[in-house]
């Protein structure tokens, strides 16, 4: 089959060719780092000097996502007096805050460019769509809880009283009614213009041409544009952030961020640490085999010294042995003589006795 | 002399025994609870403080204190220190219990525990810190089972298996001690999503270099602890190996421990450098943050070196229990007094009688386990058959 092998061949360079290309576009995205969020995503910009309280946004986002009707009437304004967070069955709250005149501000998921929640999500529930709502998926949440931990504006919430199936619950940006071309539900129902529904960056000009034309009313900051990364819904005041419970000491740094630096010594531990203790094992084990050589060194050594040793000993005895025996025979010999000569002195007396005797005999 | 199964007859009305049965049923009465009333009934966490002591205690402090396993092997596999031998045993043992307990208050803890799973098999968030924590802590308890289930093998009889997975032992040591670093340091990096949260003086983008340097301490004084433990309770168990080699353990690991204490606490002075953290010590924070660190890491360290110089067991038991009361109230600093410190105090967290009742729960659970084991199987002894040495 001639033609499949060409086709083969071709398809083969083709994949080669797309692996690489890939690759190349991703190294290129990895090295711009600066995300300034998908273009086109919207946003809602929050003109906080324009809000009365009404909590009508409060009352439509209730309304919209099915939530259980509070204890007190959204109409009861009473429940401005205290300073409230989102819940797992309010997913938006309007805080009253006091400076010269009564301020408010709406407090609701934030849907960071680059968002807390969805980095340290461990099972994906969390995702930044390109349409700029940042969307939670309760079909993979484990519930661990560290999405909330992880969000710098203390937003997500959990259903702590059920029992099978908590889930975290926050703003959803009304993403369902975005897809249908529907504004958000709380931006429509604002009486005021203190929700502004648009693209992210038309939001950022409008925000900005607001604080050139009146430069009195507000506070040279668009809340935002650059917290944490930057996030989707942006903030107009006349008053400092801080002094409406707004934190402004979060920083510009998104939270991917802030665990790349412990993620990217991963691999290196990775690929370093099996290198280094199997060295270590290496070292170890050499310095083991070392000394156990050195000790049969030093073994055989002592042997060999201990044999030398004992030969010279030996050797020293045999001598000594050798000489006290000479010296023994010599004795003996020596004593033997003695005894001999002493014995041919008394024959030879007695020899000149007779001799005389004999002399005096031959004398007679 | 066959020590395995030598179980002596107690009797059953023991204290120990009553007080164990107590909280076990108590135990048992909570998990009903929190397994039908849900979350929101047993804890007193809420949407500000999504992290009690089941993360600060059971997690953090579990994982922590289980290092023993990692460190008494890598010290006698890895560097070659064999008198360290017959402390392998024990020590893996407590990690795999540990471990163990940790997934189990897990269970506890997270709000739909069947899918715990779901991370590592069906939807993976590689970009979080958590996710690693996870994968490792799942890898690293295959690793512990199988570095303990020699002991099981011997015990059960099954000698061919059992000789096999000793051969892997090299293996599986410098795996744990990969995975080791890597979750041990990724549990404080956990804490560094949230600058805004955490208090300055605990803030760091050391986290994990600290958590992973304390883990090593941490390690070594249970493996002391433990060992003090145990020649208290179960030296009936002990061979003459163990029982020689016992003091050379703990005067060995005191002496390592103080080092690396010494040199935990300078890394934390310059942590506390290079952020610029030093007008905070001032502070009631400051003076908390002292407390820890002189405290309960150079009063130990110093009480470790006096004991090793001077062979001072008695000195050295009590560093262990210090420095593992230290390793406790870092990991809590860090999880839940340090954290949310901006937050008025009527919405901080306190743990709730309930959480504190599990935690107590499975500890205890991981006692009357571990001695279970250790007085059927060859944990403080060598298995006749198996003699190293």
């Amino acid at each position: 089959m001639a033609i499949s092998r060409r086709k083969f061949l071709g398809s083969l360079g083709a994949a080669v060719g797309a692996t690489t290309t890939g690759s190349l576009t991703k190294a290129y995205g990895a090295a711009n780092k600066h995300f300034n969020g998908y273009p086109g995503s919207s946003g809602v910009l929050h003109d906080i000097t324009k809000c009365i309280g009404c909590r009508k946004c409060e009352q439509a986002c209730n309304k919209v996502n099915d939530l259980p009707q509070p204890e007190k009437p959204f109409e009861d304004l009473s429940i401005l007096d205290k300073k409230r967070r989102t819940q797992a069955e309010e997913y938006t709250v309007v805080n009253q805050f006091s400076a010269r005149e009564k301020i408010f501000v709406k407090k609701q998921c934030n849907h960071c460019l680059e968002p807390a929640c969805a980095s340290a999500c461990f099972v994906k529930a969390f995702k930044k769509t390109p349409a700029g709502p940042v969307v939670y998926d309760e079909s993979l949440c484990v519930g661990c809880r560290y999405c909330m931990v992880a969000c710098p504006f203390e937003v997500p919430a959990y259903e702590y009283d059920k029992v099978l199936t908590p889930r975290v619950t926050k703003c959803t940006m009304c993403a369902p009614r975005l897809e249908e071309g529907k504004l958000p539900g709380c931006v429509e129902a604002c009486p005021r213009e203190a929700l502004i529904f648009g693209d992210r960056k038309e939001l950022l000009k409008i925000a900005k041409s607001k604080i050139q034309k009146y430069p009195d009313q507000y506070i040279d900051h668009v809340y935002g544009e650059h917290e944490m990364g930057g996030t989707s819904w942006l903030y107009l005041s006349g008053q400092p952030f801080e002094s409406i419970g707004m934190r402004e000491d979060l920083g510009t740094t998104s939270a991917p961020e802030l665990t790349a630096g412990p993620l990217s010594a991963v691999p290196i531990v990775v690929g370093l640490w099996p290198v280094l203790l199997t060295g270590v094992y290496a070292i170890s084990k050499r310095k083991d085999k070392i000394a156990k050589e050195e000790k049969e060194d030093a073994l055989q050594a002592a042997r060999v010294q201990a044999n030398e040793d004992m030969n010279k000993k030996l050797e020293e005895q045999r001598e000594k042995m050798t000489k006290e025996k000479t010296a023994a025979i010599n004795f003996e010999v020596k004593k033997a003589l003695e005894e001999a000569a002493k014995e041919k002195e008394k024959e030879a007396e007695a020899g000149e006795v007779e001799d005389s005797e004999e002399k005096g005999k031959q004398e007679e | 002399m066959d020590l395995d199964n030598q179980i002596p007859e107690n009797k059953k009305f023991t204290v120990f025994n009553v007080v164990v049965g107590i909280i076990l049923v108590g135990g048992l009465v909570l998990t009903i609870l929190r397994f039908t009333k849900g979350l929101g009934t047993v804890t007193n966490l809420d949407n500000n403080n999504p992290w009690g002591i089941w993360i600060g205690f059971d997690l953090l402090c579990g994982v922590a204190l289980a290092a023993g396993g990692y460190v008494t092997s890598a010290a006698c596999y890895i560097f070659g220190l064999k008198r360290f031998h017959s402390a392998v045993r024990p020590a893996i043992l407590t990690a795999f219990l540990g471990y163990a307990l940790v997934v189990l208050a897990l269970h506890y803890d997270v709000g739909q525990p069947w899918r715990l799973p779901y991370p590592i098999f069906y939807s993976p968030g590689t970009s979080s810190l958590l996710f690693e924590v996870g994968l490792c802590v799942f890898l690293y308890l295959t690793v512990l089972f199988i570095e303990f289930s020699p002991a099981a093998m011997e015990w059960l009889g099954l000698k061919k298996l059992r000789n096999w997975v000793v051969k892997l032992t090299l293996l599986l040591t410098i795996f744990g001690v990969i995975l080791s670093t890597l979750h041990q340091s990724s549990l404080g990096a956990l804490f560094m999503i949230a600058p805004s949260k955490l208090h300055p003086l605990w803030y760091s983008s050391y986290l994990p270099i600290y958590f992973f340097i304390s883990s090593m301490f941490a390690g070594m004084s249970m493996v002391i602890f433990e060992g003090s433990l145990a020649h208290r309770h179960l030296k009936y168990k002990m061979d003459e190996t163990h029982l020689k080699e016992s003091t050379g353990v703990a005067l060995g690991f005191a002496k390592a421990a103080s080092l690396v204490m010494m040199g935990y606490a300078c890394i934390k002075i310059v942590g506390l450098s290079i952020d610029s953290n030093w007008h905070y010590l001032a502070t009631g924070w400051g003076l908390w943050f002292l407390l820890e660190l002189v405290g309960f890491v150079l009063f130990p360290a110093i009480l470790y070196a006096m004991g090793s110089r001077e062979k001072n067991l008695m000195f050295i038991r009590l560093a262990s229990i210090w420095t593992v009361l230290g390793i406790v109230l870092n990991r809590l600093n860090i999880s839940v007094v340090a954290f949310n410190w901006h937050l008025p105090s009527a919405e901080r967290y306190y743990p709730s009688f309930m959480e504190i009742g599990t935690s107590v729960f499975i500890v205890t659970l991981g006692i009357v386990v571990y001695r279970f084991i250790a007085t059927r199987m060859p944990i403080l002894h060598e298995h006749p058959d198996y003699k190293a040495h």
